[in-house]
């Protein structure tokens, strides 16, 4: 940023009426006088600065270094584990689980936001109009989102048991058979996204309701007039002008969603086998999951996810960027 | 009158709407009131069928339970939610002023290191601190746990406070320095006061986070003295499979912050979502 030539007018004017021929020139003046906040800047920001590092950057370094060694449990505490370079990146990539695991992953993360995003529109078009009671009912919808993981977790677990969950009773009034959602290996994954999909309804409903506020009453009054309907409204009117905040909407669900662990272990820990293992609890029962803890490969599947989650990371911020420069664009 | 009439009033032709409203809101909240319904059967007509659709013969067997067991797993749990909550405004306030007012370089590149850091893992974060915090001794402490799940928060609120920090306008700013008041007295006699709303929004969802944390809980505590309440359900899970009365009355009694949070102070939480997914 070039700071020299922001407009000089406000900083400059002689606080306390100083006479003006003993003050500095201006250009001067305004250099120390920014260099000054720039000092303070960085002395307000240094506790953030020391916190990244230790409890950032530290945790990555030493999550790196896992993945890049042979740890035991006992080389964990000694901290002498013997260096493999990338080997346990090789056993990871090519073991059987890793294909299984990725395209859970990429099932339960696509699935997950496709249904959240449409729901979550779907309400907000209809919590658009003033209704009565409209902001009551709109404020209940959040209530999924705001509870704690495992209480969602296991009431979805206890909804889905086989024997007697009330989801199979509701299903045998309607002439189906017990399904056995939880363990039953065809139906688990679909399990652990319905839950997951019902937690995430709540968020695109607040992000994508915030944005429709934003497009004009005009725009749907003239749309009206030339004879539109409320399906034309929608997707002439709505679906466009919405679309930067859908984007974000959408990638910060991806972001969320790929490194869920919580709802699919409380529900099925990833089983039965490995049918509903993503990549993230995969890393987590490699840590922590079993008796015998074993952080290097859990450390590796980690940073591979790391790696996904930034490159979907670098798409929003390049499509924040273009829409910043549209936005500029279009100042006058 | 005529703008009287542009709109319909306001009840009848929108009856259907509230109706279709209340189903929809009914259906999304069938599963929290199953928890509650739960929460209320005795053991006995647990294993019915049909499930009892009411509870008809409530009990409170399971409250009881929480009563007895899950008191210390509460307080540990409030602790950990305002330690997490001073924490994260300590070292989130004063960065989001430099953020917003100070810094004339490098804030670009602050914003994006904070971006990044709210796309890492918490498995990954976990992993990290479990090995971090072995060498400290810091395994099964509130503290070590009070500090992870505040990373949770931290990135979320600096960003939501710089945000809100930099519309407050400059010139206030510029009458405290006027009358001799240095940076910090700014900061704080001027620019905190003004950002409380921000201030209340990033306190609640630090609160909020560390309470309903999982992952740091279980990876970081799982074997403390002191165990937060999400492990106290999580431990219930494991034992005793057959009293889902008290699993499920541990999970209201575990959902009543965010039922507090939602009826207090609801425009800070929909504003608080909003401010995380679409800054400036």
């Amino acid at each position: 940023m070039r700071v020299t030539t922001e407009p000089v007018a406000p900083a400059v004017r002689a606080p306390g009426g100083e006479p003006p021929p003993v003050a500095p020139p201006p250009r001067q003046r305004l250099h120390r006088r920014i260099r000054s906040t720039q000092w303070a800047g960085l002395a307000f920001l240094a506790p953030l600065l020391a916190y990244l590092l230790i409890f950032y950057a530290f945790p990555l370094y030493r999550n790196l270094e896992l993945s890049v060694h042979d740890y035991t449990v006992r080389a964990f505490v000694l901290g002498n584990a013997e260096f493999t370079g990338f080997a346990n990146y090789r056993d990871v990539l090519t073991s059987d689980t890793f294909g299984l695991a990725l395209r859970n992953t990429l099932l339960f993360t696509f699935v997950s936001i496709a249904a959240q995003y449409a729901i979550g529109l779907a309400l907000a078009v209809f919590f658009r109009a003033n209704f009565r009671l409209s902001g009551v009912l709109r404020a209940m919808f959040l209530v999924p989102w705001l509870l704690p993981l495992i209480v969602s977790g296991s009431t979805w677990a206890w909804m889905l048991a086989g024997d007697n969950g009330i989801v199979n009773a509701a299903l045998e009034a309607f002439g189906i058979g017990q399904i056995n959602w939880l363990t039953d290996p065809d139906w688990a994954l679909t399990s652990v996204i319905t839950a997951n999909i019902w937690l995430g309804i709540p968020f695109n409903l607040v992000i994508l309701h915030a944005g429709l506020q934003n497009i004009p009453d005009e725009l749907y009054e003239a749309a009206a007039l030339d004879g539109a309907n409320a399906w034309q409204q929608f997707w002439r009117v709505t679906f466009p002008l919405l679309r930067p905040v859908s984007a974000i909407t959408l990638l910060l669900g991806l972001v969320y969603t790929l490194k869920v662990v919580d709802v699919i272990w409380i529900m099925t820990t990833g089983g039965p086998g490995n049918v509903s293992t993503t990549l993230a609890v995969w890393s987590y029962r490699e840590a922590f999951g079993t008796g015998q803890p074993d952080f290097s490969p859990a450390a590796t599947v980690g940073n591979l996810l790391i790696l996904m989650a930034l490159a979907f990371g670098f798409v929003y911020l390049q499509l924040q960027r273009r829409q910043h420069a549209d936005q500029e664009g279009e100042q006058p | 009158m005529t703008l009287r009439t542009a709109r319909p009033a306001p009840g009848r032709r929108t009856r259907w709407k509230t109706a279709l409203g209340v189903f929809l809101t009914a259906l999304m909240l069938f599963p929290v009131y199953w928890m509650f319904n739960v929460s209320l059967t005795r053991t006995e007509d647990m294993r019915a069928d049909p499930p009892h659709w009411f509870p008809w013969n409530p009990t409170f067997e399971g409250y009881g339970d929480v009563l007895r067991d899950q008191l210390p797993a509460l307080g540990t749990s409030l602790g950990i939610g305002l330690g997490c909550v001073a924490l994260t405004l300590l070292i989130s306030a004063p960065a989001g002023f430099a953020l917003a007012k100070l810094l004339r370089r490098g804030r670009g590149a602050v914003s994006f290191v904070l971006l990044v850091a709210q796309m890492i893992p918490s498995v990954v974060m976990a992993i990290g601190f479990y090995a971090v915090y072995v060498r400290l001794g810091w395994i099964n402490s509130v503290w070590g746990l009070i500090v992870a799940d505040s990373t949770i928060a931290v990135p979320f609120a600096v960003m939501v406070l710089a945000a809100f920090m930099s519309g407050i306008p400059s010139e206030l700013m510029q009458a405290a320095r006027i009358d001799g008041a240095g940076t910090w007295r700014t900061f704080v006699w001027v620019v905190l006061p003004l950002g409380r709303n921000a201030v209340l929004t990033v306190s609640l969802f630090s609160f909020l986070w560390a309470w309903s944390d999982f992952i740091f809980a279980s990876t970081l505590d799982r074997n403390g003295d002191a165990v937060p309440i999400t492990l106290g359900i999580y431990a219930y899970i494991g034992n005793n499979t057959t009293e889902w009365n008290s699993i499920m009355a541990t999970a209201v009694v575990a959902s009543v912050p965010a039922a507090v949070l939602l009826v207090v102070a609801q425009r800070f939480v929909a504003g608080g979502v909003t401010a995380g997914a679409v800054k400036d």
